[in-house]
């Protein structure tokens, strides 16, 4: 069966102008998504997890290596992937919808469908009646669902996540957490979800990949197993410590390595 | 708490404001007067002739009042003046926001063409533009052209950098949000950009507004026969200083209004922002 998401040993080299030097930011990165899967990736800091994302999304030319969707080499951004970032980034002069079609109007989608689609997705998220709000009338966490909403209203193939509730406080985070397995289930996207919390991956995904430290690539690719749905009081479960203790025990290595480097 | 100290809280800002205006006018008409002179006289004796003041340096309130009632409402004689301002202020301006506006957008997209026009702009800024008035004279003569092209210089200005600035400040995650949904670079513009520049563009108008007045003004004085920039210089050097204050404060009252109106449209086009006011 084909993936729905195909990184073939993506590269990315970075030249410093002003330390004339080259950085390798990925070194060969090979990941494959299903239909309909949600994948994690965790990793050191600057392992270059986010630039990976940005490199699927089309936003960074990689170097090396191709990107692939459902079988079609992808190299720009497309309606086939939204991607949904830690900041918000709505547009300040705009109202909840009008945020929300945002995406719609770039593809050229009529005023009106995109209306309608876009209170479906509004309303998905949790924030039926609040079309009509400015951003600034609504908090981080509210935010991010308006910008979820305006990823979701594309229906693209792929939904890439990065890091988007780090910026909330941690109880937001958690509700987050449950809220967006609710409306995956419900939206039956495949998703590629980037983040620093442990917890957060294991919780939310089918499998976790384990990136190395910089220069990135796949270091391991651990599958969740546990069946859905999924309570938020899994998260003292002995078997979701388990898988707890090896990731943490995965990215240590590296941790450590870069630190006595 | 009492319905006086009510009144006064819900109306801070216009009573404080009155009371100052009130307080001046009235120290100012017994400055002319001698009010003062006169009540200080007991104690100060010979000097207190100092806080009197002829009418020809000073003139009074109650002067630039009649003054003014005449001017406008019996001889008529300033609305024409008025007029003639009107016109080429009106058309400097609308000038100088055409200019000024695709200018400054494009020195803020296009980085080789703010290199190219840096150096003009900044020498322009740096100088008083009305320094280049013999100048256009000379090249223009004294007709409206003249006063046009110095108000344009004058407005442009503020309106061009601003507008430079509004595109180089543009927030660069609204940019990667508008380029992750394919956004080409006209979209880009229209949607992102110009919505994120308009709060420095009515700044920027405000200052325009207030930097044409001078061009009015200064133009007129230099070469002009008639204006409320001629007027207030022809009646100046006759000593007529009432009719000078009526000029003056004619030409406040008309960038009060101006400006007034930009912050109008302002409130209402920046519906979005917090409010940040106490």
């Amino acid at each position: 069966m084909t993936p729905k998401l195909e990184a073939q040993d993506i590269r990315l080299d970075y030249f410093q102008p002003r330390t004339n030097t080259r950085l390798t930011a990925l070194a060969g990165v090979n990941l494959q998504v299903m239909d309909g899967e949600f994948v994690s990736i965790v990793g050191p800091s600057g392992c270059g997890k986010t630039t990976f994302l940005s490199v699927v999304d089309g936003l960074i030319a990689a170097s090396a290596g191709r990107i692939l969707v459902e079988g079609k080499v992808v190299t720009r951004p497309g309606p086939d992937r939204a991607v949904v970032f830690q900041d918000a980034s709505l547009l300040p002069w705009r109202t909840v919808l009008g945020n929300v079609v945002y995406g719609l109007e770039c593809v050229g989608i009529g005023k009106r469908e995109a209306k309608t689609r876009a209170s479906h997705f509004i309303d998905m998220v949790g924030l039926a009646g609040f079309e009509n709000h400015y951003p600034y009338e609504l908090s981080g966490g509210m935010q991010q669902r308006v910008n979820l909403a305006r990823a979701l209203v594309m229906d693209p193939k792929i939904l890439l996540m990065d890091e988007p509730f780090a910026s909330l406080d941690a109880q937001t985070r958690e509700a987050m957490q449950e809220e967006l397995l609710h409306i995956w289930a419900k939206a039956g996207k495949t998703v590629l979800f980037v983040t620093h919390q442990i917890d957060e991956a294991i919780y939310l995904s089918d499998r976790v990949v384990v990136f190395s430290g910089r220069p990135g690539k796949v270091k391991e690719i651990i599958t969740v197993g546990i069946e859905r749905p999924r309570a938020l009081g899994l998260k003292r479960d002995a078997r979701f410590h388990a898988i707890e203790d090896r990731i943490w025990s995965l990215i240590d290595d590296d941790t450590d390595r870069s630190r006595h480097a | 708490m009492s319905t006086k100290e009510n009144f006064y809280l819900r109306h801070e800002r216009a009573t404080l404001g009155t009371i100052m205006v009130l307080m001046t006018l009235i120290f100012w008409e017994g400055l002319e007067r001698g009010w003062w002179a006169d009540a200080l006289h007991p104690v100060l004796g010979e000097s207190a002739e100092r806080l009197q003041l002829e009418r020809i340096f000073i003139s009074s309130p109650t002067l630039v009042a009649s003054a003014a009632f005449r001017m406008f409402f019996v001889t008529g004689e300033i609305w024409r003046d008025i007029a003639w301002s009107a016109l080429g202020y009106g058309l400097g301006l609308a000038l100088a926001i055409v200019i000024g506006i695709p200018l400054g957008l494009a020195a803020g997209w296009y980085r080789r063409f703010s290199y190219a026009i840096d150096p003009f702009l900044s020498a322009l800024n740096a100088t008083p533009q009305v320094a280049f008035l013999p100048l256009i004279v000379v090249w223009v003569g004294t007709g409206l052209g003249a006063r046009v092209l110095i108000i344009v210089l004058l407005a442009v200005l503020p309106i061009a950098i601003n507008a430079r600035a509004a595109v180089r400040t543009t927030d660069p995650r609204l940019i990667k949000v508008a380029s992750s949904f394919g956004a080409g670079d006209f979209r880009l513009f229209r949607t992102i950009i110009l919505p994120s520049a308009v709060p420095f563009l009515l700044a920027a108008l405000r200052l325009a507004i207030g930097r044409g007045m001078i061009g009015v003004v200064v133009g007129e004085i230099y070469g002009s026969a008639a204006g409320i920039g001629a007027m207030i210089s022809q009646a100046g050097s006759r000593f007529q200083t009432d009719k000078v204050f009526v000029g003056v404060l004619t030409i406040v009252a008309a960038g009060l209004i101006l400006i007034e109106i930009v912050q109008r449209i302002e409130r209402r086009v920046e519906a979005w922002r917090p409010p940040v006011q106490v």
